[in-house]
Formats: structure tokens, sequence, C-alpha cells
């Protein structure tokens, strides 16, 4: 019966298909008209749901380069958009400083009490809100830490598994800095990038990854 | 004046089953507020149920107890006992309501 | 049994059970649902529901009328099945609107209170007090029923896209969308679980679950508060109560979330 098994190849191809969409978040709504920038009706409603409050301004609706492209996630995930996405990544990279004393660890106790802390940059902070990491709310760290997420993978024995060379200080102070020079859309706040954390406190949090006393690496 | 409770008693096999349901806000007087001031103590002290004008309960509350305070307490009772709870807080402030066992 | 192999059965449950890495079933979530539902029996929303309902059919306002004409799309006073309905568009404000838009239009329109004052009053006070309540007690009256938004309207349809938008639009000093957290399955902030409000069955939770009562501060919130609170967290800033973001972002979620059970008035940590 050839008709039949041609049938049956096509359902079961298109089964595949229809599997593999479920399983992307892009297949899950219906097709939206362009996602481009100047599509006014979208931003006057964007702008207009928004006021400024405390510390947050209205300021914060405007978008990078980087922001507008992992916007869009069938730009990003189409042809042009994966070789934009490398641009989008060198030029991360590019902007990154190494750390002004040249040091890369800093007090890894501090850093566990940076990784804990969630707080700052709301509207409900003040700009005196000491502003912390909120790394728990993505990444199990010290295994002890029960309360994590699992947003990010787990950094249980970074420095252990990885030793300290100078390629891997490098690397993690990057991802750090700007996580978005590896991964272009990665989830990850870009932490010196952004201004959210300061030198000192990246270094602390280099240190409960990277110093071999910290409890990370027990 | 302070909001009504929501009072929910059952009857079975002879023992009712009392939900009661209180809007309270329980201040225990060790939070602060955003200006780091301690907010005054508040929260309900005394409570007694009465079915048909004899007591089935009565209970003496501290500042432990949350916000909103629910309460489930069970006794010998039957359908058709008519139900007053009242509670007396911190402030002299008074609330009864009444029910009717299903 | 006596004490003593009461006491080594209770050590060795401890023991066994006191381990991260157990035998033992309690896992933080299931230990969370468990006390979520010896909770459930008296949950403080229904004192909202029960103030709620006082205030649909109390006089008010100017024009001192009570809500109970109010149309929250299937006819005057109509309370029961309506919630499971919204956001939708109505003819006469020719607009698509979620619940607490609407009721800030009854609340306008019937009883002369105008909607800046809700608007401009702080969450759970004032004007923002009032329409809580009544959100509790209106969704009440949809509990157990499937969500059923229909979005067949180009204005409901155009919503949903402008939802979607914002949905994966980022920005601020964080790079968040609400994708970032809301668009995979099986993820967690914390001990938190995230739903995939592009799944069905993670945006019924979600959109069926609020308006809730938390009891980690005690209070009776709103889908708009929720929704404001989310975008703080994201470090965005204010979302403007009831604006057309607002309803945009509840239509893209109420219509992802059609066939799911409205299990609100919920309990939330």
């Amino acid at each position: 019966m050839p008709e039949f098994k041609k049938f049956f190849r096509v359902l079961l191809g298109l089964g595949a298909v229809i599997i593999a969409c479920q399983t992307s978040p892009f297949c899950q709504a219906q097709p939206v008209k362009t996602q481009a920038p100047e599509n006014p009706p979208f931003k006057e409603i964007f702008q207009k749901g928004f006021r400024s409050q405390g510390i947050a301004s209205i300021d914060r609706l405007t978008q990078d380069a980087n922001q507008i492209f992992c916007s869009d996630p069938r730009r990003a995930q189409s042809a042009a958009g994966m070789k934009e996405a490398r641009m989008i990544e060198q030029r991360n990279l590019e902007s990154i400083k190494a750390p002004t004393d040249g040091v890369y660890l800093g007090d890894w106790r501090n850093g566990e009490k940076i990784a804990q802390s969630g707080r700052g940059l709301t509207w409900s902070d003040v700009p005196e809100t000491p502003v912390g990491g909120g790394c728990y709310n993505c990444h199990q760290i010290d295994e002890h830490e029960i309360a994590y997420g699992n947003l990010g993978p787990s950094l249980w024995h970074y420095g252990k598994n990885r030793g300290s060379s100078k390629e891997v200080l490098i690397y993690t102070w990057n991802r750090i800095s700007n996580a978005k020079a590896y991964n272009a859309c990665s989830q990850m706040p870009r932490f010196a990038h952004s201004q959210i954390l300061t030198e000192k406190q990246i270094q602390d949090l280099m240190a409960l990854l990277l110093d071999p006393n910290s409890a990370v690496n027990q | 004046m302070s909001d009504p409770m929501r009072i929910r008693a059952t009857e079975k096999d002879g023992i009712v089953d009392v939900k009661i349901l209180m809007k309270h806000d329980m201040e225990t007087g060790l939070r602060k507020d955003a200006s780091g001031q301690a907010i005054p103590a508040w929260f309900i002290t005394h409570l007694y149920v009465k079915a048909q004008n004899k007591e089935v309960f009565r209970a003496h509350f501290g500042s432990a107890v949350s916000k909103d305070p629910f309460l489930n307490f069970k006794y010998r009772g039957a359908k058709g006992d008519q139900l007053m709870v009242h509670w007396t807080d911190t402030k002299g402030d008074e609330r009864a309501d009444e029910a009717l066992v299903v | 049994m006596n004490i003593r192999s009461k006491l080594r059965r209770v050590a060795l449950g401890v023991s066994l059970c006191g381990s991260f890495l157990s035998v033992c079933a309690q896992t933080p979530n299931e230990e969370i649902a468990k006390y979520r539902e010896m909770l459930a029996d008296g949950n403080p929303a229904e004192l909202y529901e029960m103030a709620g309902e006082d205030l649909w059919k109390t006089p008010a306002g100017p024009k001192y009328t009570s809500l109970q004409a109010c149309d929250l799309g299937l006819g005057a006073g109509v309370v029961d099945g309506a919630a499971a309905r919204l956001p939708r568009y109505f003819a006469d404000t020719q607009r698509v609107q979620d619940l607490e838009s609407r009721l800030m239009t009854c609340m306008e329109s019937l009883q002369g209170i105008p909607e800046a004052n809700v608007v401009n009053a702080n969450f759970g006070e004032g004007s923002k007090k009032t329409i809580a309540a009544l959100v509790a007690y209106i969704v009440a009256h949809s509990k157990g029923m499937k969500i059923h938004v229909s979005g067949a309207h180009p204005e409901e349809k155009r919503m949903y896209a402008l939802g979607k938008e914002a949905f994966f639009y980022q920005s601020g000093p964080y790079d968040f969308a609400c994708a970032s957290c809301h668009s995979a399955d099986g993820k967690r902030i914390r001990l938190q679980d995230l739903p995939n409000l592009l799944t069905r069955s993670g945006a019924s939770f979600a959109w069926g679950s609020w308006p809730a009562y938390r009891v980690s501060n005690g209070e009776f919130w709103t889908m708009q508060q929720r929704l404001n609170d989310c975008l703080r967290q994201q470090r965005m800033p204010y979302l403007v109560y009831g604006s057309d973001l607002s309803i945009a972002l509840s239509m893209f979620l109420a219509k992802n979330a059609n066939g799911g059970e409205m299990l609100a008035p919920g309990l939330k940590r």
C-alpha cells in the first residue's frame, strides 16, 4: 500500500514539526505583524502605559541595540539574526573594562552577601538602597543555600572545577560584567555595563566563585 | 468601624464544626514603617462564642496571632443553634456577629 | 508503642527527612503546597468578597446609585460568569476592557466617581480598596468556571498583538522582558515557580489564580496590582493603572489561558 505509507510518513513528519513547535516558545501564539521599533501604535501605547516613579524614570523604556534585537525572537533566531548576534557579542566584549586596580578577586564572604541580596534599582527603592546581585534568584551557588533558582546553571564548585588561570579569571569577569559578550540574548543582566554593581562588588563575587577558600569551592 | 466576620458552622453527628474568619490588622507592635517608626500594637485580646447565650468557646489571643485570623473549633451542638461571636481588641474596640448552625 | 520506640521512629524520620537529598517525598514545593491547602479553608479573600457584595449593592458617589446596573459584558447587573470572559470589547466605550477598568467605567457613569480618583489612589487605599473588594466579589462569581475569552473582535486581536509585543519587550537596567522569566517550562526564581505564560497551562495558572490574598503581607491584590509589581521587580517604571498597556498584557495572558479554570480569589504566599 504505497499511498498509505506515503500518507503516514507525511503525517509523522507533520507530527514531528508540531511537536517541535510546541516546545519552542516562539510558536505558541498567533503570528504578529512587524516587530520593527518604529511601529507607532505599539510605542505610543507602551509609553503611555508607564510613568516615572521614584528612581525608575520613563527613560528606562528606551531600548539599546542589544535589547531591540533580543525583543524580537523571530529575528534573533533567523539566519541573518544569528550573524547580527555575533556582532552584538563582539561589541559587548570590546566594551568590557578590566578591573582598574588589576585585582580580580576580592572578599568571598562579602561576595556571598551580594549574591544573596536581590535589592535595589526598583521604583520602591531609594538611591541609597544598597544594590545586590540577586544571583541566587537564578543560580545555585553555595550548595548549603537551598533557596536558589534554576534560570541559570549551578555555580557550585565553580573555581574547583575550572582552576584560576588568567583565562578563567578574565572569562568570569567578563561574564559578570557583560554576559551578552558570550550570548547576545542571555537572560543575565549586564552587571557592569548597566552600572548595577560596582567594580568592588564584582571583585567580591569573583572571589565567591574562584577563591579556593570560598565556601563554594569546598 | 470594623468589618464583619465570616462565620460558617455545620453540624454532623452531634458535633458542630465552627469556622470563623475575622478582619483585623493584628499589629504586634514590633513592625516598623518605612521611616523606621514602630507601628503601634493593635490586636484582638479576647474572643468568646455563645450558642443560644451559653458560652461554648473562649480564647485569649496574643500578638502572635496573624493578621485576618482564622479560627476553627468544634463543640457539641445541634442544627439551628444560634451562634454569637464576640471579640475585643487592645484599643477597646469590639465586634459581635451572628450565624446559624446548618 | 512505648515512648522509646516512638522517639526512635521520630529520630529516624527526622534524620531521613532532615537532609536535603532525602528519600522522603517532602520537597520544599510539596511542603508549601500542603501549607497552602491548610490555609485555603480560611482564605481571607472571602472577607473582601463580603465587603465587595456590600459595595456592589449599596448606593454611593455624587449620583448616590448602586452598581447593580453595571454591565460587565453579560448584561446589566449580571455578575455570574462575567469575570471569566474578561477582557473583552465593549461597544459603549469602544475599547477592550479588563474587570478593573470596566468597574471604573461603571463607577463613573453610574455613581459619578471620576476614573482619575481611582487611578490616583494608592493600592489598598480609598477607591482602590473599593475596587479590590468589588473585584473579589465579582471574580468569586466565576470561580470554577472555564476561562472563556473570545478574542474575535478586531480590537481584541489588536490588543492581543500589542500584549504579545509588550511581553517580549526588553528594556531597563536588567534587560528584562516578561519573556525573560516566563517563556519556558520548569523554571523558578529562588523557590518560586515561574509559570510559562506562553502555554495554556502556565497562563491559566497565572491568570486564573489572581486576584488573590497574599499571606506574606496580608493584602488582597488584584490583577492590575500584580502586573504592576511584576514590572517593578523587572526594574521598569510604574505601570499606569487601567492603561491600554495593562489591558493589552491582560488580553494576552487571558487568551493564552483560555479553557483553563478560574481559581480566583486565590491564596498566595
